[in-house]
């Protein structure tokens, strides 16, 4: 019997399930085949028409941004366009299931290589229009989930989401999946907890699972302490989340009335889109891995993304951070293997062993600083060597920027501070324009606890005095240089742990997007 | 008779010509007889503006200016009726954060 497993995504949908997991990905589905084309064809546009009529007894009681998608998908079935190349592959003697599987593939790839994050997120449209016209080709009835169950599998497709009652809890674990994705923005409308990028499990998890989808985790095969700590979490989020939507519109303030700074993180351009930017004070941390995901994208491709985000926040500032991958977050193409990766060649060390794809990104964000607020800053700098090093590639880009007559502005430049050696000896970074405290990096690095294991869970924790202490002496020292001082890491979104971060003597916090409200609610709790 | 028309659009829609308004979009465009098409550039290529595949493929972002074409019946009319409806932003404005 394996112990319990936990595995870390993102969180696309806030709020607790705990459930039975049901597997997405087991169906098999069986098809006969016909004995001429001329039945081939019958089948398929049976099956169509029959996927057909089932999305529209869905729009028949669907909410008007269900109904959108569900219209949508419609469209594309009634159109000929994309039947066309089944119906010629069967006259091919294809048989009616491997022909609309390859000619909807063809499609769908079309939309998982664009450099859009929207586009990429219709991909699961187009496999759900798929696999409801594969399963009405097919005599199989696929098997109910449980109710209550945590949905889990590669993606989801959004009629499945649709057709599922929540009425009885339960939730969403994919290891792939967006946080753009249809499903997760209805996930978000319903409150259906759901959690993204997962990545692969090693066993085939059956039983219990815990979804824990305000931070972005799942525990598999979960302990009988672990199922207790995590129904008073789900109660006390449920009770928090109540209370804290009255405060969203409200700027933080303590309970003496200490104003506090409330910023969101992003991962992705399109998170901004259900944010209204009166309910924060900018955006903090954008990361931008995202873009990196498949492939290194080109210097449009951030230029626009990053221009998109800067253009949302207006005079509010945005503070993006170079490309931090390595460690648990490995691009192929760009990051190494290596046996200990937390402590090797990751964040500002690797974006300076390969500074063309650094120099990239440093034009793309000069240029895109003229529209708007930017800030940037550096991931994981451990010297101030590296800090110089950096910033002198921004002076050499835009020196080149200013000799083609390219417009573009140059930004304050900060560092992340997440290794202990800069908290511990922040002087000699007297010069930067701001810091950002990563208290996930910070704590895992303080404590030698690894944050993605779970048999060390315990000592990962913010609130230990000696990470409290390097935080109140990075913020002290900041005070004395005139530098400000935010903190970027999940536990500024942790109401358990902001009364510490405020104690420690921040007032600059920046959190999900989803913790926003909740934060603030946290914040006016407090006495400092 | 054989009518044509041409007209070119700024899409400021948040997400461009994308599901809900291409859903929009080709139905307008089958409610006339005329051939109507779309490109991205002026020289195409050119899409079958009554396909919602093709027009979701065309890929068409915001800040994208729509060339729209006619040939036939009502060509002028289609081209007016479809140009408008991209610039009344698919009757969706201020209201992007759901559209997707």
């Amino acid at each position: 019997m394996p112990g319990p497993l936990r595995l870390q995504g993102i969180s696309a949908s806030a709020g607790y399930a705990e459930g039975p997991l049901f597997r997405l990905d087991r169906t098999a589905l069986h098809y006969t085949v016909k004995a001429t084309a001329a039945d081939e064809k019958a089948a398929l546009e049976a099956a169509i028409g029959m996927a057909t009529g089932r999305l529209g007894a869905l729009i028949e009681t669907a909410d008007s941004e269900a109904a959108g998608i569900l219209e949508f998908q419609i469209a594309m079935l009634e159109d000929d366009a994309l039947s066309g190349p089944a119906f010629a592959a069967i006259d091919a003697d294809q048989p009616a299931d491997a022909a609309w599987r390859r000619a909807l593939d063809a499609e769908i790839a079309g939309y998982e290589t664009s450099d859009q994050d929207y586009f990429r997120a219709r991909a699961a449209d187009l496999r759900d229009i798929r696999d409801q016209v594969l399963r009405a080709l097919s005599e199989d009835d696929e098997s109910a989930a449980p109710a209550g169950a945590i949905f889990y599998g590669e993606d989801i497709a959004p009629t499945r989401f649709l057709e599922t009652d929540w009425s009885s809890g339960g939730g969403i674990a994919l290891k792939a999946g967006s946080a753009a994705s249809h499903v997760a923005m209805l996930a978000r409308s319903r409150g259906v907890p759901m959690v993204v990028g997962l990545g692969a499990s090693p066993a085939n998890p059956v039983g219990v699972a815990l979804l824990d989808a305000e931070h972005g985790g799942i525990v598999l095969a979960p302990s009988k302490a672990e199922i207790e700590a995590f129904r008073r979490s789900s109660s006390s989020f449920a009770a928090r989340r109540d209370k804290a939507e009255t405060y969203l519109a409200r700027p933080a303030v303590t309970k003496v009335g200490t104003a506090v700074r409330v910023q969101v993180n992003i991962a992705d351009p399109s998170d901004v889109d259900g944010i209204d930017i009166a309910t924060c004070d900018g955006v903090g941390l954008m990361r931008t891995e995202f873009l990196f995901g498949k492939t290194l994208p080109d210097e449009e491709t951030q230029y626009r993304a990053y221009r998109k985000v800067l253009e949302w926040a207006g005079e509010k500032p945005v503070t993006i951070r170079t490309v931090d991958a390595g460690g648990d977050k490995p691009v192929p193409g760009f990051t190494v293997e290596e046996g200990n990766p937390f402590l090797g060649l990751r964040g500002i060390r690797l974006s300076l062993a390969r500074p063309e794809i650094l120099r990239v990104q440093i034009r793309a964000l000069l240029r895109a600083g003229i529209h708007g607020n930017l800030k940037v800053m550096f991931p994981m700098i451990a010297v101030a060597d590296e800090y110089a090093r950096a910033a002198a590639l921004l002076t050499e880009e835009q020196t080149g920027l200013a000799a083609r007559g390219v417009a573009h502005k140059m930004p304050p430049l900060g560092i992340m501070v997440e290794v202990p050696s800069v908290a511990i000896a922040p002087e000699a970074f007297a010069d930067v324009a701001f810091f950002s405290i990563g208290s996930n990096d910070l704590t895992q690095y303080v404590m030698a606890a690894a944050r993605d294991n779970a048999s060390v869970a315990h000592l990962n924790s913010v609130r230990h005095p000696a990470v409290l202490r390097l935080i109140a002496s990075v913020v002290a020292f900041g005070r004395e240089r005139k530098i400000p001082v935010s903190l970027c890491g999940d536990a500024g979104g942790d109401p358990a742990s902001i009364p510490a971060l405020l104690e420690a003597g921040l007032r600059d916090l920046s959190v999900a997007p989803a913790q926003l409200a909740m934060a603030k609610a946290a914040i006016a709790d407090v006495t400092v | 008779m054989s009518a044509s028309a041409e007209a070119t659009v700024l899409i400021t829609h948040e997400v461009g010509l994308h599901a809900r308004p291409s859903v929009k979009f080709t139905k307008l465009a089958k409610t006339f007889a005329a051939e109507v098409e779309v490109a991205l550039a002026a020289n195409g290529p050119w899409f079958d503006a009554k396909s919602i595949v093709k027009v979701m493929a065309a890929k068409a972002p915001k800040g994208t200016l729509l060339h729209i074409r006619a040939k036939g019946d009502g060509a002028g009319e289609a081209v007016v009726a479809l140009a408008e409806l991209v610039r009344r932003d698919f009757d969706e404005s201020g209201d992007h954060a759901r559209t997707a």
